[in-house]
C-alpha cells in the first residue's frame, strides 16, 4: 500500500535550498526535527501550500496537490501562537473551517462544539481567544485544525509557547489526540522530548536536507551527526575503521570493541568518561590528557566540557569533582572503556 | 491623563504638548468669545441653517460611505498585492492630501464637468451633469476625504498579522472570504478611525466643493460654504454657523468615538 | 496670512525709520501698503508701479483679496495705509482718516463662453429654461448688484449656483459649466479671450461704487495721500478705465 502521503519538497530562497523527501502513512506521526533554520517550518508551509514549490510534487491520499491553493488542500494546520481568530468566540474559530467547506451554519457550530468537548473545552465555547489560558488556546486550535478532518495533520512547534508545567499535562493530551487522528500527521519541532514523545518516526533535517530518519531507538543508538549526537546525549566522532580501531579525523585513534571496516561513527555517552588527576594505569585503552573547558550542572551531576586531541563532555558526580578540585583550566587525565563505545559504519 | 505613580511626565515633553493643545484650543476659544450669545437663539432657528447643517451631514456621510467603498479595496490592494507600479499608485492616493482643494474642484470640473472627458458621456449617454447638484458635493467630499481613508486603512492592514489570514486559507477560506470574515474584523479599528477622519475632513470641505459644486443654498450649500459667505457680511452670523458645526460634529465624534475606536 | 505677516514686518521696519526725520517731501518715503479689493488687481499692479517710478524711495506694497476680508483684516489691526474698496459698505467698517472718494464705478455685463451656446443677448435670456446661470452670492457686492438688475428687468432668473465671489462666477462661464454669468465688465475684459460681455440696459441700476481712502491708522500717512491723489489723478484714471472701469 503506497502512503497516505508521498511529497517531495524542493524551495529555493534567497541562497537557501530546503529539498526534503517525506512519505507518512494514514495514521503515523512523523516528527520533522532540526535546529533553527533547518527549513522545517518552511517544509510545513510548502505542504501547507502557504510556499510555493521550487521543484518536487506533493500526493496526499492519491491527488496532486502542485497546484492547489491552500483553501483545497485537506490538510489542517496547527500554528506555533496557534494563530486563533481574536475576533470570534472558541467556538466559531472551531466551526470556522467546516463553514467555509460547505456545511451549514448550524451543523458547523454542532460540529465544532463536538470537537471542543473531545478536548475538554465545552464549558470554554464562548470565550474569546484572549480569555483563554495558553494551554487552553492549544487545544482550541488542535479543535480547529481537526474539525476539518483532514488527510494530513501538520503541527507547527505545537507545544513551543508553553510554559514547562502546562507543556507536559498538554504534550500528553496532544499524544491521546494525534493517536486518535485517523489521517497521517507531521509535527514539527526543535525539541527531541516533544519528537521522541509524540512521534512514530523520526525525520531529522538540517540545513534544507534530511540527515537521519528511522524510529526513537534507531536514532538515540546511532546519532550521524554533531547536531543528532547532541539531541540524544551522545560524543560523536567519525573516522576510518581497521578492526577495532578507528582512527578519527582528529588524528586520535580509539579502540572499539565492534569489529568494522571503512568510514564509522563511534559514539560514547559523557557518563562513560572518567577523570583522573594522573595517567591511569590497568584496564583502560582510551586515555589521553585534556584541559577542561567548563562545567556546567547536568541534572544531579557535572558536566565536564573537555579540550584535547578530541573535544569531549563527560559527566562525573559532584562528590568525585570535588575530590579532583576541577576548575577550569586545569589538566586531567580522560578514559573511556572500549565496551562503553559503540562504533558503525558511516557509509 | 493618570500617569503612573513615580514617574514624572518630562518637561520636554509636557511644554510642548501643552504648547501644541493651547494652539489648537485657542482659536474655538477665539470663537466662544466672539459668539453672540444674547441673539444665538434666534440666529439658530433661522431656516437656511438647519437646510445647510442637513445638508452637510447628508453629504458627509455619503461622501464617506463612497470612500469606504471605494477606498477599504484600494487600501487592501496597496497592502497585500505586489504589483508594478505600486509605490506610484500610493503616491497619487495622496494627491488629493496636497493638492489645493480649490485646484481639485478644477481638475473634478475638468473630468466631470459638462465638457469634461467622463462628464460629457454622462450628459449625453444618461442625462446625467454632475456639477451644481448634491451628487456633485458629494463627489467634491469624497475625492478630498478619500486618501484620509486610505492611508489609515492601508496601515492597519499594514499593522495586521497576514498569518491570520494564512490560517484562514488552511482553513479551506478563499482570498474573498478570508477578507470578508478575517480581515476586515481584524482592522475594524482602523477602519472606523479612517472613516472618522475622512467624516470629519468631508464635512469641513471647502474649496473643492464649492468650486465643483457650486453653492446654492439646499442643493449644494453646505455649512462651510454658508460659513464663508457669512463671513462676506455678519462676522457674528459667520461665528455662531461655525459654531453650530463645531458642536454638532464634536458630538457626533465623541458618541462614536466611545462605540468604535475602543480596541476589541 | 503669509502676505500680512510680511506687511507687517515691513510695516513695522518702516515706522523705526521713518519716525526719525521730519523732512519728508509730499511724496514721503518708505512703504506704503495698500489693501485692494480682488477686481483692482490688475490695474493696481501696474499703478503701484507707476507711482514707485515717480516717485523714487517709495515703495508700494500691495494686498489683494475679497473686500470683506481685507476690512476684517484691517479691523483687526493689520497696518495697511491705503484701503481700495469693491463697495462702499465695506469702507464703512474701517476707520479712514477723512471721507473715503468714490474712484471708480463698474458695472455689470452677462459673460457668456465665446460661442454663446444659448444665445444669449440680454437679462431675459437668462430666464429661458435650460439656460445654466451662475451668480455671485447676494452677500458679496456682484451678487448683490445681480439682485438689483435683474429685479430692476423684473425677469426670473433660476441660478443653478451663487458663487463665493465674482472670478468663481467667471470660471465657471470659462470651464462651460454654465451658459451666462453676471459679472463685472472689469472682469469680462480681462477675460476677452474666452469670453465675451454682454452689455444691457438694466446694469445702470446696479452700479458699483468703488471708495479709496486712508486709514486712520496708517502707519505713512504722507505717502498714502499721495498715492491716493495718483490713483485719482489723469494717468490713474487712465489705466482704471483702460481695464473697464468707469470715472465716477
Amino acid at each position: 500500500m503506497s502512503p497516505l502521503l508521498d511529497a517531495r519538497l524542493t524551495v529555493d530562497r534567497g541562497g537557501f535550498r530546503l529539498d526534503v523527501a517525506l512519505t507518512i502513512d494514514a495514521g503515523e506521526v512523523v516528527a520533522l526535527l532540526g535546529p533553527n533554520g533547518a527549513g522545517k517550518t518552511t517544509a510545513l508551509r510548502a505542504l501547507a501550500g502557504l510556499q510555493a514549490l521550487s521543484g518536487g510534487h506533493i500526493t496526499l491520499a492519491g491527488d496532486s496537490l502542485d497546484r492547489t491553493p491552500p483553501e483545497r488542500r485537506p490538510i489542517g494546520v496547527v500554528f506555533q501562537d496557534y494563530l486563533l481568530f481574536p475576533h470570534l468566540s472558541a467556538l466559531d474559530n472551531v466551526a470556522f473551517g467546516p463553514r467555509r467547506r460547505g456545511v451549514g451554519r448550524h451543523a458547523a457550530r454542532e460540529r465544532a462544539a463536538g470537537w471542543l468537548d473531545r478536548v475538554g473545552l465545552s464549558e470554554y465555547t464562548n470565550r474569546k481567544p484572549r480569555q483563554l489560558s495558553g494551554g487552553q488556546a492549544q487545544r482550541v486550535a488542535l479543535a480547529r485544525a481537526l474539525a476539518v478532518e483532514p488527510a494530513l495533520l501538520l503541527l507547527d512547534e505545537p507545544l513551543a509557547a508553553l510554559d514547562a508545567r502546562t507543556r507536559l499535562d498538554t504534550r500528553t493530551e496532544l499524544h491521546r489526540h494525534l493517536a486518535e487522528h485517523p489521517g497521517a500527521t507531521l509535527l514539527v519541532t526543535h525539541d527531541p522530548l516533544d519528537a521522541l514523545v509524540l512521534a512514530d518516526r523520526l525525520v531529522i533535517v538540517e540545513e534544507g536536507h534530511v540527515v537521519q530518519e528511522g524510529d526513537a531507538a534507531t536514532i538515540t543508538a546511532r546519532p550521524r551527526t554533531d547536531y543528532v549526537a547532541r539531541l540524544v546525549g551522545l560524543n560523536l566522532y567519525r573516522g576510518h575503521a581497521a578492526g577495532h580501531t578507528v582512527k578519527l579525523r582528529e588524528g586520535f585513534t580509539l579502540t572499539a570493541t565492534d569489529r568494522l571496516d571503512g568510514d564509522a561513527f563511534v559514539a560514547f555517552p559523557p557518563s562513560a568518561v572518567a577523570l583522573h588527576p594522573h595517567q591511569p594505569d590497568g584496564s583502560p585503552r582510551n586515555t589521553w590528557p585534556a584541559t577542561i573547558a567548563g562545567i556546567q550542572r547536568h541534572g544531579d551531576n557535572l558536566r565536564v566540557q573537555l579540550d584535547g586531541p578530541i573535544g569531549v563532555a563527560a559527566d562525573i558526580t559532584p562528590a568525585a569533582a570535588a575530590h579532583l578540585h576541577l576548575a577550569a583550566g586545569q589538566t586531567v587525565w580522560a578514559a573511556v572503556k572500549a565496551t562503553e563505545t559503540r562504533a558503525y559504519p558511516a557509509g | 491623563m493618570s500617569v503612573r505613580a513615580g514617574r514624572r511626565v518630562p518637561a520636554a515633553l509636557l511644554i510642548p504638548a501643552g504648547l501644541g493643545l493651547m494652539f489648537l484650543v485657542l482659536p474655538l476659544a477665539g470663537l466662544l468669545v466672539r459668539a453672540p450669545w444674547s441673539t444665538l437663539p434666534q440666529r439658530l432657528t433661522e431656516p437656511g441653517v438647519l437646510t445647510a447643517l442637513r445638508l452637510s451631514l447628508v453629504t458627509a456621510t455619503l461622501a464617506t460611505v463612497l470612500c469606504l467603498v471605494l477606498g477599504v479595496p484600494l487600501a487592501w490592494l496597496l497592502a497585500r498585492v505586489e504589483f508594478r507600479g505600486r509605490r506610484l499608485v500610493r503616491a497619487l492616493v495622496t494627491v488629493p492630501l496636497v493638492l489645493p482643494p480649490v485646484v481639485g474642484g478644477v481638475a473634478l470640473l475638468l473630468v466631470f464637468g459638462r465638457r469634461g472627458i467622463v462628464g460629457q458621456w454622462l450628459d449625453s449617454a444618461f442625462g446625467v451633469t454632475l456639477p451644481f447638484t448634491t451628487t456633485g458635493v458629494v463627489l467634491a467630499e469624497a475625492f478630498v476625504a478619500m486618501p484620509f481613508l486610505v492611508i489609515a486603512v492601508e496601515g492597519a492592514l499594514r499593522g495586521a498579522d497576514t498569518r491570520f489570514e494564512e490560517a484562514a486559507a488552511t482553513l479551506g477560506a478563499g482570498r474573498w472570504t478570508t477578507f470578508t470574515h478575517v480581515t476586515l474584523p481584524l482592522v475594524a479599528p482602523g477602519i472606523a478611525a479612517g472613516a472618522v477622519l475622512c467624516w470629519a475632513r468631508a464635512l469641513g470641505e471647502f474649496g473643492a466643493t464649492i468650486t465643483f459644486a457650486g453653492n446654492f443654498p439646499g442643493r449644494t450649500q453646505t455649512m462651510p460654504l454658508a460659513v464663508y459667505l457669512a463671513l462676506e457680511t455678519d462676522l457674528q452670523a459667520a461665528i455662531v454657523l461655525s459654531l453650530i458645526l463645531l458642536a454638532v460634529s464634536v458630538t457626533i465624534l465623541a458618541a462614536l468615538r466611545d462605540k468604535w475606536i475602543t480596541s476589541p | 496670512m503669509k502676505a500680512r505677516a510680511v506687511a507687517a514686518l515691513l510695516a513695522a521696519a518702516v515706522l523705526g525709520v521713518a519716525g526719525c526725520g521730519d523732512d519728508a517731501s509730499a511724496t514721503g518715503k518708505g512703504t506704503v501698503t495698500v489693501f485692494a479689493a480682488a477686481s483692482l488687481t490688475g490695474s493696481f499692479t501696474t499703478l503701484g508701479k507707476a507711482f514707485e517710478a515717480a516717485n523714487p524711495g517709495v515703495k508700494v506694497t500691495l494686498n489683494f483679496a475679497g473686500s470683506s476680508a481685507l476690512a476684517t483684516q484691517i479691523s483687526q489691526g493689520a497696518p495697511a495705509d491705503v484701503f481700495a474698496s469693491a463697495s462702499p459698505a465695506n469702507m464703512t467698517s474701517v476707520t479712514t482718516d477723512g471721507t473715503p472718494a468714490t474712484f471708480v464705478r463698474n458695472q455689470l455685463v452677462i459673460a457668456v463662453p465665446k460661442a454663446n451656446p444659448e444665445g444669449v443677448t440680454g437679462l431675459a435670456g437668462l430666464a429661458k429654461p435650460g439656460v445654466k446661470v451662475a451668480l455671485c452670492a447676494e452677500q458679496v457686492p456682484c451678487g448683490a448688484a445681480a439682485r438689483k438688475a435683474i429685479d430692476a428687468a423684473g425677469v426670473k432668473v433660476t441660478p443653478v449656483t451663487l458663487e463665493q465671489d465674482v472670478k468663481q462666477a467667471l470660471s465657471k462661464v470659462k470651464l462651460g459649466e454654465v451658459d451666462a454669468a453676471l459679472v463685472y465688465r472689469t472682469d469680462a475684459k480681462a477675460a476677452s479671450s474666452d469670453v465675451d460681455g454682454i452689455e444691457f440696459p438694466e446694469s445702470a441700476k446696479a452700479i458699483n461704487d468703488y471708495p479709496i481712502a486712508v486709514l486712520k491708522d496708517a502707519p505713512n500717512k504722507t505717502a498714502a495721500r499721495a498715492f491716493v491723489a495718483y490713483v485719482q489723478s489723469d494717468k490713474g484714471m487712465a489705466v482704471l478705465t483702460a481695464a473697464g472701469f468707469q470715472e465716477p
